[in-house]
C-alpha cells in the first residue's frame, strides 16, 4: 500500500470525516487521495488558520478533523494554536510536510525549517517526525494519541519520507 | 443604532439558535444580554468566527449564526470563497458592520469606506448575500432562517460601544456547554 493511500486508510479509520487543506508539492498525492475519499468531506482553506477554525467548528459538531499543510504554516497558526485549540482543548491532528530539511532544493525552505520544531516545542505541541517510509507505521497510534488528549499534534514528514518533492 | 442595539433587537429571533460569537464586545455582549448554552463565545483568536461556524453547519445539522465584525472579515478575507463553495444551508453568516474595529475603539475599517463586504461575498460566490440597514435587522434574519438557505447578511449600523464585563468563563466551560447542548439537539 502507497503512503498515500495508508495516511488516508488511518485517518477513515479513526473517524476523520472532515479534513482540511493547504497544499505543497509534496502533499500533492495525499491531497488527491483525500480528495477522492468517499468517507472524508475535504474543505480546501485559503489560509492554515482559517482552516483550524474550521476544523475546531466540526469538532464541536461532533465529527473529527485534520489539517494538511505545510511547516511554513506553523509560522502562520502560532496564534490560532494557542488561543482557538489549545484554550479550548481541541484535538487538532496536523499532517505537516516539512519543507526545508534534505534534498531541499529551495533555500527560502530552510529559513523556516530551522524554526518550525523549536515553535512546535515552544507551544508544547506533541510533535513526530517521519524521515523514512516506514515511519507511516505510527500514524495509528498517533491519531488515536490526538483524539484521546485533545490536542493538536504535529506530524512532520520531510522529503525523504516522500522520496523526494 | 450602534452593535449592541443590533444584538438586542436580534436576541429573541436568534435566542434558540447556535451562535458563535466574535471576539471581544460581541462575545460580551450577548454573554450580558442573552448567556445560554448555544452560544460560544471566542475569547481569542480574531477573524475565525466564520470559519468555525462554517465547520460547525457543516459537522450536523442544527442551523449555526456566525456573529461576525466588518473588521474581523477583512482580517480573514480568505474565509468567503470558502463559504461560496462549500455551502451549508443551515449557515447564517451576520457581518455587524459598523465600520469600525469597535473592541479596539473604533477605529475606522475599510468596510466603512470604498469596501462593500456585500460586494465582496458576491463576488467571492455566496448566493444568498443580504445588505440592510440596522433597523432592518431582525426582518432579515427572521427570512434568513425561515429560507432554509445560507445566507450572508451585512448589517450596516453606526460605531459605538456601552460598558460590558469581560467573559470570565473557563474556554473550556464554555465550549463543553455548547457541546453538550448541540449533542442533546441533534439526538
Ligand atoms: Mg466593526
Amino acid at each position: 500500500m502507497s503512503v498515500d493511500d495508508k495516511i488516508v486508510q488511518d485517518f477513515v479509520n479513526n473517524k476523520v470525516e472532515l479534513v482540511t487543506t493547504v497544499p505543497c508539492k509534496q502533499l500533492a498525492g495525499v491531497i488527491d487521495k483525500i480528495d477522492a475519499c468517499k468517507d472524508i468531506y475535504h474543505i480546501p482553506s485559503n489560509k492554515e488558520d482559517e482552516g483550524m477554525g474550521i476544523c475546531a467548528g466540526a469538532f464541536m459538531g461532533g465529527k473529527r478533523s485534520a489539517i494538511i499543510m505545510q511547516n511554513t504554516a506553523i509560522g502562520v497558526t502560532v496564534n490560532t494554536l494557542a488561543t482557538l485549540t489549545q484554550y479550548y482543548r481541541m484535538p487538532l491532528p496536523m499532517l505537516i510536510s516539512y519543507r526545508g530539511e534534505l534534498g531541499e532544493p529551495v533555500a527560502c525552505q530552510v529559513e523556516m525549517a530551522v524554526h518550525t520544531k523549536a515553535i512546535l516545542a515552544q507551544l508544547n505541541i506533541p510533535t513526530y517526525h517521519f524521515h523514512h517510509e516506514d515511519d507511516v507505521a505510527e500514524l495509528d497510534k498517533i491519531l488515536q494519541y490526538t483524539f484521546m488528549c485533545n490536542k493538536p499534534v504535529a506530524i512532520l514528514t520531510d522529503a525523504s519520507f516522500w522520496k523526494g518533492y | 443604532m450602534i452593535r449592541s442595539d443590533v444584538l438586542k433587537a436580534l436576541i429573541p429571533v436568534i435566542s434558540d439558535h447556535f451562535t458563535v460569537c466574535n471576539i471581544g464586545l460581541p462575545s460580551q455582549e450577548m454573554h450580558m444580554m442573552d448567556d445560554q448554552p448555544t452560544n460560544f463565545y471566542m475569547l481569542g483568536t480574531m477573524g475565525l468566527s466564520s470559519s468555525i461556524g462554517l465547520g460547525l453547519a457543516l459537522a450536523q445539522k442544527q442551523k449555526v449564526i456566525s456573529i461576525d465584525g466588518d473588521g474581523s472579515v477583512l482580517t480573514n478575507f480568505g474565509t468567503l470563497p470558502t463559504i461560496a463553495n462549500n455551502v451549508a444551508d443551515n449557515f447564517i453568516l451576520l457581518i455587524i458592520d459598523n465600520g469600525s474595529y469597535g473592541s479596539t475603539g473604533d477605529q475606522p475599517t475599510y468596510a466603512g469606506q470604498k469596501t462593500s463586504l456585500a460586494a465582496v461575498a458576491s463576488a467571492c460566490g455566496c448566493e444568498n448575500v443580504v445588505e440592510c440597514q440596522a433597523e432592518d435587522a431582525v426582518e432579515t434574519m427572521k427570512a434568513a432562517l425561515a429560507s432554509d438557505k445560507m445566507t450572508i447578511i451585512v448589517c450596516k449600523c453606526e460605531s459605538g460601544n456601552i460598558p460590558v464585563p469581560v467573559i470570565t468563563m473557563d474556554p473550556v466551560v464554555i465550549r463543553d456547554r455548547f457541546m453538550t447542548e448541540m449533542a442533546k439537539r441533534n439526538a
